[in-house]
């Protein structure tokens, strides 16, 4: 028999689809995967709210622009969001227009205070407090689209474990934990760790330890923090023989300059850069890019 | 079944006519050999072949990792629970030396039939290796994870396999399971290897039992709080 000649038959009509399907995972593994060059995304969380978790993210998203960064800061805090207060933005445009169509994602994409970009929720976004696939799939595009355009992406998640929060910091590259040295917050903290360790796999989260009295405490609990990890965390994990590494990225004192700035809805970092909390910010970031 | 009409066609593709006959997979009749509907059944009939365990008619490994693929991308775009439980017949070398390899295959049968009984259509269930099998739920809510697999577990406890004229053998199989972590995309290996995990804990403690993967624990015991703010040395930090 002659098989039949194929440039002369309708192309479509030999599907081979099914046949594609099965030799197809073979090919995801052979083939290279040459990703295009995209932001770094960090998630920013703590478990307790009221931590300092939107200074953290505004300051430290001037810190790194400052440092030659192209930033944006994504207010994932869905149901709650403050960064408009914290940086005294008043935005037309937010993810609530994006989400329900009223507006393209490039105009709710808005210049900062900080020379950095951000992308604010808005309070329409109180109904979407609750993970609905919709949901999570607009967040998930919306990252998708603007991965390319920057070099980080912070994200601005909400305090707690919640769904939400959960899929916001999954989206992310690397995890940043704000807590203070404060128990409630430090447990909260450390219950999010957890949460993150068993169910996302993390063998890697950053600490910032803010509002602590000397500098050099935030070590101290870092040090405490992974103690208790390594006994309670790592063994019940899949694989202990990785173990869960807290990284302490630097921490921040308590400083009247910081409630003062955040009073006055500026960053600190425009207004008292050479105050030690703006200083300690900076320190963060150098460490974040090294 | 149609033959081929040309002697020197090519080899490969007679092979594969034999394969399906072999397999009692008949191609349509009333097609023309070597035209495009023709070829397309071919290669239907060729896929289907690929992707089936020949003992036990299930999927083969090689389906099982596609649909694991498949089922991976779907967790990490929509969220949804879904399952993967390993499973493992007890003591099959025992059945084996006592009753011959014929018996062992018919024990595999007789697990595969009970396995695609206790689960929904759209659950996969898969031929892993050897006496292993694999079985993907999708959308599986956390809370019906072990009821499934204890039901499975019942279920071939509860049927003798019958391997000669009035010899029945009984037989146990050990599960375990776990969850695909939500919203992130795992990597198959790592998934089935914590389902493997857990069933490893089965074998060890005891066999014929049902082990899942607990989910991620938020609470904080008081030891974990005794430690994490018990030493002196952290105590002064809120002097």
């Amino acid at each position: 028999m002659t098989l039949p000649d194929q440039s002369t038959d309708a192309s479509g009509f030999i599907p081979l689809g099914r046949a594609r399907q099965v030799g197809e995972l073979a090919a995801a593994q052979v083939a290279p995967q040459t990703a295009p060059k995209r932001a770094r995304i960090t998630a920013i969380t703590s478990g307790k709210g009221g931590v300092g978790k939107t200074f953290v993210s505004a300051n430290l998203a001037a810190a790194l622009t400052q440092r030659g960064e192209r930033v944006l800061v994504l207010d994932a805090d869905l149901g709650l969001a403050n960064l408009d207060v914290v940086l005294n933005l008043t935005p037309k445009i937010t993810l609530h227009d994006v989400f329900t169509g009223k507006a393209d994602l490039d105009d709710a994409v808005l210049p900062s205070p900080g020379g950095f970009s951000v992308l604010l929720a808005g309070s329409g976004m109180v109904e979407y407090s609750r993970l609905t696939p919709e949901v999570r799939n607009q967040l998930l595009a919306v990252v998708e689209t603007l991965a390319p355009r920057f070099d980080r992406i912070l994200l601005d998640t909400g305090a707690g474990i919640s769904d939400v929060v959960l899929f916001a910091v999954s989206l992310a590259d690397e995890v940043l934990i704000v807590t203070t040295p404060e128990p409630t917050s430090l447990t909260d903290a450390y219950a999010t760790i957890k949460v993150l360790a068993s169910q996302q796999q993390r063998r890697l989260i950053r600490l910032v330890v803010n509002q602590v009295n000397r500098s050099g405490d935030g070590r101290v609990i870092r040090g405490q923090l992974q103690l208790v990890v390594d006994k309670f965390v790592t063994p019940h994990l899949i694989d202990p023989a990785t173990p869960l590494k807290l990284e302490f990225l630097g921490d921040v004192p308590t400083d009247p300059a910081v409630r003062e700035a955040v009073l006055r809805r500026r960053l600190l970092l425009d207004v008292m850069p050479g105050t030690a909390a703006a200083i300690a910010m900076g320190v963060v970031a150098d460490k974040l890019m090294a | 079944m149609s033959t081929l009409p040309h002697p020197d066609a090519p080899l490969q593709l007679n092979t594969a006519l034999q394969l399906l006959q072999s397999a009692g997979r008949e191609l349509p009749d009333g097609l023309s050999v070597g035209s495009p509907p023709w070829l397309q059944a071919v290669i239907d009939g060729l896929c289907e072949l690929s992707s089936r365990d020949a003992l036990t008619g299930l999927a083969n490994r090689r389906q099982f990792e596609l649909t694991l693929a498949r089922e991976i991308d779907r967790v990490a775009r929509a969220g949804e629970p879904a399952l993967v439980l390993m499973a493992d017949v007890d003591h099959f070398k025992k059945v084996n030396d006592t009753y011959g390899h014929l018996a062992g295959d018919q024990v595999l049968q007789a697990v595969a039939h009970t396995l695609l009984e206790c689960v929904r259509p759209m659950d996969t269930v898969a031929r892993f290796g050897g006496e292993e099998f694999a079985v993907i739920l999708p959308n599986c809510p956390p809370a019906f994870g072990q009821t499934v697999a204890e039901r499975i577990r019942r279920q071939v406890e509860r049927k003798p396999v019958n391997v000669a004229l009035g010899v029945d053998v009984s037989v146990t199989i050990s599960l375990g399971g776990a969850f695909a972590p939500q919203w992130v995309r795992s990597s198959a290996a790592l998934w089935v290897e914590r389902a493997d995990r857990q069933l490893y804990l089965a074998k060890t403690s005891g066999r014929n039992r049902a082990c899942l993967e607990q989910p991620a624990i938020s609470q904080v015991s008081a030891e974990e709080k005794g430690m994490l703010f018990g030493t002196s040395q952290f105590q002064d930090l809120f002097e």
